[in-house]
């Protein structure tokens, strides 16, 4: 082989490991687990897969919106099970699904609409705004449940979360779908670009013309939107409202971002990325749990493989530098 | 005298750029030596090498006649080395004294010796100028006390060679004296000092010897000023000549075009009227906070005016909306490039297509990359961008290149007004003249150009009229075979009793 070709077989492989450098460590991660561990790799097993990883994974699509952005969520979490509980009632109340289900978005929507509006325009700190918002919401949840699961009377809702097409389960092909919409919105159209744009020089952003507290206000109410219909599908598989569901779950999709190669700090965030991302917490998680390792040891090992994914991308940024 | 430093064949390659190449050049304790070049040259790049924040890819650096090898910034420093950027490194919400010993504050008891702290803050301090109190918090301090403060902190830390970066960039003339002095004792004081420049004259007023950078070479090293002048270093910089580098185009004017009338609000002390036709060069002079960025901004429509109105062609514009005003052709190319001009971690292209991109796309909402990609290029190569490649981060592209990108980025709309403050601050020669010509033909085009400049050459040898500002208003309004250094600067400078 000539110096040339070794070179250009070396700047090849340097591509491949700076643009998808998680999803090479995700492709080996998965093929070991599926050597080693028993029962993985079976359809069943990778069906059950999907299926735990399908909420994040929706969630997810608006989070990176909203982290690509320059932003945080923290009341996904809290919306999730609002709108579980507010769509339990709303059915149980008026028999109909149609109005249970979009009763429990629009709450979602309004939500969104209420965080993005005290972000943009009141110009008060993400975290905070959505921290706030985070124990607003589950305190309501919580009245409006009064602290109790809600059942669910009419079965044919539980369809939503528990049927199945072509022997996929509808949340995991809803989830499918997420990701190609919000694949499209990031990179072909005006307003992914934006949101990057946004995230990667705000004011510079807004000198060249682009309405940014619009665009913010969007992020933030997509998100409530998509959580609160995240939660209808929960209440959906569970049968029940539950309000007190989903602690820590507005962390999982900021992991699962974040170990796709999102920025936290803005500007910087892929499709494919977020994807990986949710599949090696999904992956992880599942493999765990096959290997019946206890559920303390679980957090540990969650915990260090993001704490492991920041700082190889720390790494790979030194270096291209 | 011996060579305190020494660049031996240091080269530095990066993903299909070679920056430098095989530089080798020697630095005297007790002297200055002057680096040159364009940006993109190779300059900052060797600097970053000095201070230890990248690697050479080949060559070694020699300090004191042994050769060092640093593996990140703290090994330079632990070197002798202090490297004094144009961004000044400094904590704004911590005092003087702190920032001076940040990293290595003297102890007693585990405890911080505040005591000990402010003496050595204030022998150091003295010896550059006796005006900074220690005990000031770094917010409170102009940008040349700053500088000072940068320059203490190395003294501190017994810095043998000590390199600035476009140190005067942002700095008054008395400042820039001021600041001259200090390098003139730190050279009495046997510190090899290395001082990279865009600006001429200072480079003869403060250094014993040069070395010009080009495309990541050196062209020349000079030991003997006194043979030296302007144009042979020109020569060398850009390797062509550059006979007048305003090179001013006489035009005519057309019918009045923009109309601002009677604007007040943030940062103006009286109501600002004028008007540029159609053709028109007009410039903005005024010493820094004299309020022509402000007025800029509300112009444009990034501020929100208090009252008065801006029209073009007698449409008069919404006040305080951007998006209507680049709708309608008036578009602002931003004071500060960095903050509020580049997306320094996107492409090239997506930096070039931000604004104009609504416009190629389907419903306002679908991108077309094609449109985008053939507007990159047709960009690329108008305007000479240098850039490997459209899909390049805009980060890593040298300064007037990142000014050009967004000149491409108005450009792509269909404009009638361009308002360019500060357009070629920390830009080399060559790219400036570039730019004047890019104004001239937008002039010819029928635009008008409204050109705001600190730099008084730059300003007389372009615009066609100057407007002066002074203190948040306009004081004075001069054509250019009025205009003279001396009318202009008696209008820009504060008066006693005049203010």
């Amino acid at each position: 082989m000539s110096a040339n070709e070794t070179v250009a077989k070396k700047n090849v492989l340097k591509g491949l490991w700076d643009n998808a450098g998680m999803l090479v460590v995700f492709i080996v991660m998965f093929c070991a687990i599926s050597l080693f561990v028993p029962f993985f790799f079976t359809w069943r097993n990778m069906i059950g897969l999907a299926l735990s990883v399908s909420m994040v994974g929706m969630v997810s699509c608006t989070m990176l919106f909203c982290l690509a952005s320059g932003d945080f969520d923290l009341s996904v979490e809290a919306i999730v099970a609002f709108s579980g509980v507010t769509a339990a009632v709303l059915i149980n109340l008026t028999g109909s699904i149609v109005i249970g289900v979009a009763g429990a978005i629009l709450s979602g929507v309004l939500i969104g609409l209420i965080n993005g509006f005290i972000i943009a325009r009141l110009k008060i700190n993400a975290l905070i705004t959505t921290y706030a918002m985070q124990q607003i919401i589950r305190g309501v949840g919580f009245i409006v449940s009064a602290g109790s699961a809600v059942g669910i009377s009419n079965s044919r809702f539980f369809g939503l979360g528990s049927g199945n097409l072509l022997s996929i389960p509808i949340p995991v092909i809803i989830t499918i779908i997420v990701f190609i919409m919000f694949g499209i919105l990031l990179n072909k159209t005006t307003y992914g670009r934006n949101t990057l744009a946004i995230g990667g020089n705000k004011e510079a952003a807004r000198l060249a013309g682009i309405n940014v507290n619009r665009i913010k206000i969007v992020i933030f109410t997509l998100q409530g939107a998509m959580a609160a219909f995240a939660g209808v599908v929960l209440a959906s598989r569970m049968t029940s409202g539950q309000p007190n569901t989903s602690t820590g779950f507005a962390m999982d999709c900021i992991s699962a971002c974040v170990l796709g190669g999102v920025s936290l700090s803005g500007g910087i965030g892929t499709i494919l990325g977020t994807i990986v991302g949710v599949l090696i917490i999904g992956t992880v998680q599942n493999a765990m749990n096959l290997m019946n390792i206890p559920t303390f040891y679980q957090y540990v090992v969650r915990g260090l493989i993001l704490l492991f994914a920041v700082l190889l991308d720390q790494l790979k940024q030194r270096k291209s530098v | 005298m011996q060579h305190y430093l020494k660049f031996q064949s240091v080269s530095k390659v990066f993903p299909g750029v070679k920056a430098l190449d095989s530089i080798s050049f020697e630095v005297n304790a007790g002297s200055v030596h002057g680096l040159l070049g364009e940006n993109g040259a190779g300059k900052s790049t060797l600097l970053k090498i000095l201070s230890g924040a990248y690697i050479p890819t080949s060559g070694e650096v020699e300090i004191d006649g042994k050769v060092r090898r640093f593996h990140g910034t703290k090994d330079a420093i632990d070197a002798g080395i202090a490297v004094i950027y144009q961004e000044l490194n400094l904590v704004p919400d911590m005092t003087v004294e702190e920032n001076l010993l940040l990293g290595h504050m003297p102890l007693r008891h585990g405890l911080i010796d505040k005591k000990t702290m402010t003496q050595v803050a204030r022998e150091a301090l003295a010896s550059l100028s006796g005006e900074i109190n220690p005990k000031s918090r770094i917010r409170t301090l102009s940008i040349g006390q700053r500088q000072l403060v940068e320059i203490a902190k190395a003294l501190i830390r017994d810095a043998k060679v000590i390199a600035f970066d476009e140190p005067t960039s942002s700095l008054s003339d008395r400042e820039v004296q001021k600041l001259f002095s200090v390098i003139k004792d730190l050279q009495g004081r046997g510190r090899a000092i290395l001082y990279v420049s865009h600006r001429l004259e200072e480079v003869f007023q403060i250094c014993d010897s040069i070395t010009v950078f080009r495309d990541g070479r050196i062209v020349k090293s000079f030991d003997d000023m006194s043979a030296l002048t302007n144009d042979i270093l020109i020569r060398n910089m850009v390797g062509r000549e550059i006979k007048d580098i305003y090179d001013y185009r006489e035009r005519p004017h057309g019918e009045r075009l923009l109309e601002v009338k009677d604007l007040t609000g943030p940062g103006l002390t009286a109501p600002a009227s004028f008007e540029v036709s159609k053709g028109e060069i007009l410039g903005f002079f005024g010493l820094v906070g004299a309020g022509r960025t402000e007025l800029m901004k509300l112009v444009f429509g990034a501020e929100k005016p208090v009252q008065g109105t801006v029209s073009i062609a007698g449409k008069v514009m919404d006040a305080s909306n951007i998006g209507s005003s680049i709708r309608n052709g008036l578009v602002l190319c931003p004071e500060d490039r960095k903050l509020e001009g580049i997306i320094p971690i996107s492409s090239v292209s997506d930096n070039i297509n931000l604004s104009v991109r609504r416009l190629f796309s389907r419903f306002g909402f679908f991108i077309n990359r094609g449109k985008e990609a053939a507007n990159t290029d047709k960009f690329i190569e108008k305007l000479s961008i240098k850039t490997p490649s459209s899909a390049q981060l805009l980060m890593n592209l040298s300064g007037g290149n990142q000014q050009k990108v967004i000149l491409a980025r108005w450009l792509s709309e269909d404009i009638r007004v361009i308002i360019l403050d500060e357009p070629t601050r920390g830009i080399d020669v060559g790219t400036k003249s570039e730019i004047y010509q890019i104004m001239y033909s937008l002039a010819e085009s029928g635009m008008c150009v409204v050109f705001v400049s600190s730099e008084l050459p730059e300003i007389l040898g372009v615009a066609d009229r100057i407007l002066v500002m002074r203190s948040g208003k306009i004081v004075g309004s001069l054509s250019r075979n009025e205009a003279t250094e001396e009318k202009v600067l008696k209008l820009a400078l504060p008066v006693s009793g005049n203010v």
